[in-house]
Order: C-alpha cells, then sequence, then structure tokens
C-alpha cells in the first residue's frame, strides 16, 4: 500500500454513506403510492379468487328456472339437494336462467386474472427468450423481426375465431390466441434493451475475459430486462383480461357454462335495459381490476424507467 | 479602446446544493471580474463548479440549485434580482453563451439560417430582408464558407466545427458584451479546436466583447486566456493574469494541477528493441458494409493496411482525430469486431481469422481497458465479482481468484478490502484502477488502454498513467495505448503510430515523431495542439 496517492485508500466513510442505490430503487417503487393502491386492489382482486366459494356463494352454474331475471336484493328461496329449504338475498340479482349473478361475478374472477396472469406471464417469457436471440444474434435478427412483424399483423379476435373453429372454445385457446399477438411486443423490448446494452464496456469487457455466452447473457444482459420487462407484463396483463372479456362477450371465449366477466355481459346483453345489473356488475368489476393493473403499472414505471428514476 | 468599466462583476456569489449532495455549496463566495476585450478562464475539475457560475450568470440554473449570496453584475445590473423577462431581454442582446455539444445545441428540424433569424425576430424590429443580410454578415463574420448555402442548412448537414461557428454567429449576431462559452471546444478534434479558438480570440477582439471561457484543458488556457481563475470544490482557489498563473503560481493546489499537465515534449525513454515479439498486425483492415432488406449496400473501410508490432515491455501510441479508426484497429487485435482484411499475429499464432471456440484460449492474453469508467464495470456486481470473473472462466477456484484480486488490488493501489462494493461506490479514477486490475487478472501479454484516461481529470490521469507505466515495467507487459490526447501519448508511449482515415500516416519512435513529424497530417495535428508553446514543467519546478 503506497501513501503517495492521495486516493489510495477507500475510507470507510465513503462506504457508509454509499449505500446500494439498485436495492433502494425498487425500495422507491414499493412505496410509489399508484403501486400501493393498484397493488391493493389487484390483492384484494386475487383473495375474492382464491376465497371464491367462502364469500357467500352459490354454485355460478346452478339454474334455477322459477327465480329468473331477479332485480338486485331480491330474497329467494331454495330448495336444496337434501329437501330442506334455505332463503338467501341475491345481491346482484339473477339472470335469465336464474343463477345468482353475485356468484357468477365472484367466481369470473377467477378466470379472468387466470387468463391475465397466465398470458403475462407466458408473453414475457417467450418474448424474453426470443428477445435475446434476436438482439444478440445478429443474423437471426431479421428473420424473427420479420416473423414478429407478421404475429404482430393478426387481430387477436380474429385468431381466436380461426383457433376456436380449429379446435373449440376453452381457456387454454383464449390463452393462446391472446399471447400470440402479445409476444412480439416483448420481444421488440427485449431485443431494444439488448441491442443497447450488448454495446456497453462492461459487456465487452466481460466477452474480452473470456465469458462464455450464456453465462454472459445470463449474468450480464439479463439483468438490464427486468425492469422494463415487469412495467410491459402490467400492461399485458391488463390488455388480456380485457381482449379476453370482448372474445367472451362475443361467443368466441371461455365456454358459456364457465363464469366470465364477458359471459355474463352477453348473457344480460338481450335485456340490459330492464335488468341492467347483469352488465354492470361484471363491467365494475372488469373496470376496477384493469385500471388497477394499469396503476401499478404506471406507477412501476415511474420508478424503475432509469429516465424516470433519476428525478427521484 | 471601451472604458475599463468591467461588464461582468460577480460578488461573493454562493449558490446552494440541494440537501443530500456531498457538499453543501456549489459555489461559495465566489468574486471575479470580466473586463471588455479581455478572455478570463475558468478553469477546474469537474465538480469545482465552473459549470454553474455560467448558467447562474445567464439566468439559466437548475431549479434544484438556487443562489443564496453575492450579487452578479452584468454591465452594473444585478441579474440575480432582475426578473424573467429581462432576463430573456439580456440574453443575446447583452450576453451569450456557447455550449459544448453543437450538434445538441441546435434544433435539427430548422435550418440554420432559421434559427439565426428567431434570435432577430425576438430581439430586433429589422424586417426580414435587413434581418436576412445581416445574417449573411454574421455568417460571413464567422468564416462560413459560402453563407447562402449555410443559411439554407439543416445542422446535420455540417461538420462539428461548422456547427459550432453558427453557434458563435448566434450568440454575437446582436453584439452582446458577454460572451460565455462553456468548453466549447471540448467535444471537438485537436484541429478545429485550434480554428475555433482562434476564432473567438479574432471575433472578441474586434468587438471589444468580454469573454468567459469556462474549460479544463490548460493547453486551451494557454492559447487563449488574458487572466485565469483556478476553481475547487466551488471555491475560488487562485486568480491572476494567465503568465502568472501558469508559470508562478501560489497555491499548492494550482500547482500540483499545473503539474499535472503532461508535457508535449516526449519523454526521452530510450528505445529498446530486446523484447519478444507480442503482437503484430499485417495489413490490417476493417471494412463495414450496411445493407438493409430493401437498401443499397455502403461499405465504409474504417481501417486499412494497418502494420503494427509490440515487443514485451514496450508502448505503442496510436494517435489519431475521431473517425481515424484507431478505435477499430485496437478492437480488431482484442477481436471485439472482426477483421475483414489481413492478419494478427499473437506471438506466433495467427488470430484474425480464428473461430470463436479456438479464439478463446487466446483472449486471455489480450486485454482490454476501456474509455469510459462509469460504463466499464457491470454496475449490478460487486468489483470482486467484476475481477474474478474472468480469471474463473479459465478455471481458477473462486478462493484463488479472490487470493489474485485482493493482490490485484493492492498493485492499483486500492483497499483489497473493497472488493466486496459495487462500483457506484468508487470515484472514475478509482474505477479506471479496478478495470485495470480485472485486465491484468487475466495475466495478459497485451494489454490495451484505449482512451482509457481520457474522461479523467488531469492531476487523477496522471496518477493512472503513473500506475499503467509501473505496471507496464514491472509486469514486463506490452502495451498498445489508444488516445487523442498528444500530449499524453507523448508522455506514455515509446512509439507513436499516427492514423488518419483508416491508415497509419506516420509511425516510428515517440521522440521522432514529436521532434520531427515528416508527414504533413502529422505536422498539422501538432501544430494545432493548444499551449504547445508552453512548457507546462516550468511551474511545478517554480
Amino acid at each position: 500500500m503506497s501513501a503517495t496517492l492521495p486516493d489510495a485508500v477507500v475510507d470507510s466513510a465513503a462506504i457508509a454513506a454509499a449505500t446500494s442505490r439498485r436495492r433502494s430503487v425498487w425500495a422507491l417503487a414499493i412505496r410509489n403510492p399508484s403501486v400501493i393502491f393498484g397493488g391493493a386492489i389487484l390483492l384484494i382482486m386475487l383473495v375474492i379468487a382464491i376465497l371464491a366459494p367462502y364469500l357467500g356463494t352459490v354454485d355460478p352454474t346452478r339454474i334455477d328456472p322459477a327465480m329468473r331475471n331477479k332485480k338486485p336484493d331480491t330474497v329467494l328461496t331454495y330448495r336444496l339437494d337434501d329437501g330442506t329449504q334455505a332463503k338467501r338475498t341475491a345481491i346482484m340479482g339473477t339472470d335469465s336462467l336464474g343463477r345468482d349473478v353475485y356468484s357468477r361475478v365472484i367466481y369470473g374472477t377467477r378466470v379472468s386474472l387466470t387468463v391475465g396472469i397466465s398470458v403475462a406471464i407466458i408473453a414475457v417469457a417467450l418474448g424474453l427468450a426470443i428477445g435475446l436471440i434476436s438482439g444478440y444474434v445478429r443474423w437471426a435478427d431479421g428473420i424473427i423481426m420479420r416473423i414478429m412483424d407478421g404475429l404482430m399483423a393478426i387481430p387477436p379476435i380474429l385468431l381466436a375465431i380461426a383457433l376456436v373453429s380449429i379446435w373449440r372454445a376453452g381457456l387454454v385457446t383464449v390463452i393462446f390466441a391472446i399471447v400470440v399477438p402479445e409476444v412480439p411486443r416483448v420481444v421488440r423490448l427485449v431485443r431494444s434493451v439488448v441491442l443497447t446494452v450488448r454495446e456497453e464496456p462492461y459487456v465487452e469487457g466481460a466477452i474480452s475475459v473470456g465469458t462464455p455466452t450464456i453465462t454472459l447473457m445470463w449474468r450480464h444482459i439479463l439483468p438490464n430486462t427486468v425492469a422494463p420487462l415487469i412495467v410491459q407484463a402490467t400492461f399485458t396483463a391488463a390488455a388480456a383480461i380485457i381482449i379476453e372479456a370482448i372474445l367472451s362477450f362475443l361467443g368466441i371465449g371461455i365456454p358459456p357454462e364457465t363464469p366470465s366477466w364477458g359471459n355474463i355481459m352477453a348473457e344480460g346483453r338481450t335485456l340490459f335495459r330492464v335488468f341492467p345489473h347483469n352488465i354492470m356488475y361484471p363491467g365494475i368489476f372488469l373496470a376496477f381490476a384493469v385500471l388497477a393493473i394499469n396503476i401499478m403499472g404506471d406507477g412501476l414505471r415511474d420508478t424503475l424507467d432509469p429516465k424516470m428514476s433519476k428525478k427521484v | 479602446m471601451p472604458d475599463k468599466k468591467p461588464v461582468l462583476e460577480v460578488r461573493n456569489l454562493t449558490v446552494a446544493l440541494p440537501k443530500g449532495a456531498d457538499r453543501v455549496h456549489a459555489v461559495e463566495n465566489v468574486s471575479f471580474t470580466v473586463n471588455p476585450g479581455e478572455i478570463v478562464c475558468l478553469v477546474g475539475e469537474s465538480g469545482s463548479g465552473k459549470s454553474v457560475i455560467a448558467f447562474t450568470v445567464m439566468g439559466l440554473l437548475a431549479k434544484a440549485l438556487k443562489p443564496t449570496g453575492g450579487e452578479i453584475l452584468l454591465e452594473g445590473e444585478n441579474i440575480l434580482a432582475a426578473s424573467e423577462d429581462r432576463l430573456r431581454q439580456l440574453r443575446c442582446t447583452r450576453m451569450s453563451m456557447i455550449f459544448q455539444e453543437p450538434m445538441t445545441a441546435l434544433n435539427p428540424v430548422m435550418t440554420c439560417g432559421e434559427q439565426i433569424d428567431e434570435v432577430l425576430e425576438t430581439h430586433t424590429k429589422l424586417d426580414a430582408a435587413a434581418r436576412k443580410a445581416k445574417i449573411i454578415a454574421i455568417l460571413t463574420r464567422v468564416k462560413l464558407p459560402e453563407p447562402e448555402r449555410i443559411y439554407a442548412s439543416f445542422p446535420h448537414q455540417l461538420s462539428g466545427g461548422q456547427r459550432q461557428r453558427i453557434m458563435i454567429a448566434m450568440a454575437l449576431v446582436l453584439d452582446p458584451v458577454l460572451l460565455i462559452a462553456d468548453e466549447p471546444t471540448t467535444a471537438l478534434d485537436v484541429t478545429t479546436q485550434a480554428e475555433i479558438l482562434k476564432l473567438i480570440a479574432e471575433l472578441q477582439e474586434g468587438q471589444g466583447t468580454g469573454v468567459l471561457f469556462i474549460t479544463h484543458d490548460f493547453g486551451v488556457v494557454a492559447e487563449i486566456a488574458h487572466r485565469v481563475a483556478v476553481l475547487r470544490w466551488g471555491e475560488l482557489v487562485e486568480m491572476g493574469p494567465t503568465e502568472q498563473i501558469l508559470s508562478r503560481p501560489t497555491q499548492d493546489y494550482t500547482k500540483m494541477l499545473i503539474g499535472s499537465v503532461p508535457s508535449i515534449v516526449p519523454a526521452h525513454r530510450g528505445v529498446r528493441r530486446d523484447g519478444e515479439t507480442v503482437l503484430r498486425t499485417e495489413k490490417l483492415g476493417k471494412t463495414y458494409v450496411s445493407k438493409g432488406f430493401f437498401q443499397k449496400g455502403r461499405t465504409v473501410r474504417a481501417a486499412a493496411d494497418v502494420d503494427l508490432d509490440i515487443r514485451r515491455g514496450e508502448t505503442l501510441g496510436i494517435v489519431g482525430e475521431s473517425g481515424s479508426g484507431k478505435s477499430t484497429v485496437a478492437r480488431c487485435i482484442a477481436r471485439l469486431i472482426d477483421p475483414t482484411e489481413g492478419k494478427v499475429y499473437l506471438g506466433d499464432t495467427e488470430i484474425a481469422t480464428l473461430p470463436p471456440g479456438r479464439l478463446r484460449p487466446h483472449r486471455r492474453k489480450v486485454q482490454i481497458v476501456f474509455q469510459d469508467p462509469y460504463r466499464s464495470l457491470n454496475p449490478r456486481m460487486t468489483v470482486g465479482d467484476s475481477i474474478v470473473e474472468g480469471p474463473m472462466n479459465f478455471g481458477l477456484s473462486r478462493s484463488e481468484a479472490l487470493a489474485r484480486a485482493r493482490t490485484l488490488m493492492e498493485t492499483v493501489r486500492l483497499d483489497p478490502n473493497a472488493l466486496d462494493r459495487y462500483p457506484h461506490q468508487f470515484s472514475g479514477g478509482q474505477r479506471q484502477r479496478i478495470c485495470i486490475a480485472r485486465a491484468l487478472a487475466m495475466e495478459p501479454e497485451l494489454l490495451i488502454a484505449d482512451e482509457a484516461v481520457s474522461a479523467l481529470d488531469v492531476s487523477v490521469q496522471k496518477q493512472v498513467l503513473e500506475l499503467l507505466d509501473e505496471i507496464r515495467q514491472r509486469l514486463k507487459l506490452a502495451v498498445l495505448f489508444i488516445t487523442h490526447d498528444l500530449r499524453v501519448a507523448a508522455q506514455i508511449c515509446d512509439f507513436v503510430a499516427v492514423m488518419s482515415q483508416g491508415k497509419v500516416v506516420e509511425y516510428g519512435a515517440a521522440e521522432q515523431v514529436f521532434g520531427a513529424p515528416r508527414h504533413d497530417y502529422t505536422k498539422a495535428l501538432f501544430a494545432a495542439a493548444p499551449g504547445r508553446h508552453w512548457d507546462f514543467s516550468k511551474a511545478s519546478a517554480a
């Protein structure tokens, strides 16, 4: 150790002052009011979906011809399977087949969140893998991106119609139909991050110390895509929930026996002037779910986006 | 001569930094004056507050910074008390500013003529024809060729030097009494820089304009300044006439700063050619061909016919201006890009055409240190992980690699216990030392320094240069040193290759190339070096 150089040793005061800024960005994200607000609503929705059978619901597919088209807060009398009678208040009324709208809306949360979350995860996973290859392997880039341009040109609704006619309507078909046009968006995002990061001197430094390509991607390039991907995932999830509702509403999504918000609204459509509750309640849930995810996404973008985080 | 009342008087100026910054004040108790027809240089290292002073004078300070004390008098009028409207009136008419980066300071979607016209339209009542005549006149005055054509050109159609002339024309079109130049030549090549400096000096002398010139480069100071103010950490260290400050500085900090400026006279190092050849290139070249699906191919020859050789314990410098191909050559040798022509011999192995798999064992032998210390280390990894990554790639166990990293931290004079810290906890100079340690961890035979000290302040630069030279001697390394800075090259290189437009135009021992340049380009390059007549070593001796 030499004493000739003034900055020879990093003094311990400097260590104490410099906390890891990287972690504090995540801490900031968690404290952002938009993230808290959106996250809280989303958490409530998730709890509703998981605890659906215990929230005062009845079988959402149970048809009761005697109790058709009841307005909200009507007291219904049920004959149970063992012959006894039970009374309960249908707080959201019943639909034209006598099914309890409240139970259907609560169970519908399961479908919407399943679609939203699984589309986000699958689209991000596929997009990440393809985007990394596209951004890093130069010769593959042109080919992959033209294919992605092609996929992006497919409208999800037409694709869903085509898929339903080939396979059959169902959750998997819906998820597949929504994932296909979402993947290219993620690919573009990942590719642009990779193209920027691969020019960074620290990546070139890692190449020149002989780091194998896979390690290089995993250790030096991938971590840079995490923040933008999380933001993208929230918007993908919100879009997926809306598209699922649209597809179900059009009758090409989730099969009618499964309650989903789109299905409930589709069934309420014919009588909606007289019985608006059939459309209103699932509509409110849908709006809140999408709004919550978007608000959370905005909050995450504000804190995780490097350009924005400088201001904080 | 105009009257001797100063155009700018800064009295006890204090500017506060926001809470949580590394110090309380960006600028503290700074006083100085600029007289008509005088060039005052504010000189200091990064973070010295020199740009903050310029922006405060212009009233363009960022919202987070607040002037908390003192006054700034422009021809007797206190600017700190002036309203936003009044400041807008004063800008361009009484005081103007030119910036470092002429590309971003101009609006890319307006022609240069329109941009100057905007200034006239805002501040004068001249009609269109009179404005145009005035603009053509100022474009002629800043010595732009074909002013009519330049008037109708967009910024991207002009060179960097021409853009900076447009900025100067815009700043001076209304004959302000004060011109603030914030590092106006830092982004320019050395030959262009010389022309712009000459132009600024000529214009201000003719008009009697007071110039506040901000720079970090003592060469530029020696070239242009009448008086110099040295700043450090927001405080004025010393101020006086240029000759006095440069040759008889009274403050230790000034002495240290001036003593750190490398001399342009090459150090006598004694040329030995006894080591074995580590690297030899033969007609090395790189041609870029860009073609899209629907576009015609475009070829750019970034480098061609480059023949170099470096022996053990030698430093070969490649000097040249931006776009001369010097970095391309370095990256071809490190195989970060694949050369398109020629051969690269590392010892006896030809590596230019080796496929990636067979190249890998040879990667260890060539290591590179980059220019930007802030981007050279992965911000998500501790510096220890960065250093051990290479050795572990080549089969060393983690504990062995860490032991080596600790030794290397001592070699580059950093605390070995700092290995578990993240890059942002280090200063620029310290990070550059870490990068050197990372390169040395591979036990290379050839170390490439690609503008490795260009982003550093002059005092830190000196330390890193000394460190590099010491390591070269001790480990008998061959060093390929890429730089645009002739002073740095003169001090560290045994041999120098001068590159221009992708070709080596002159190649020889440093003393010979610097002492008696043969090629016209080399001569022009040396003639343009700012402050070349000034020997900075005199000051440190005094």
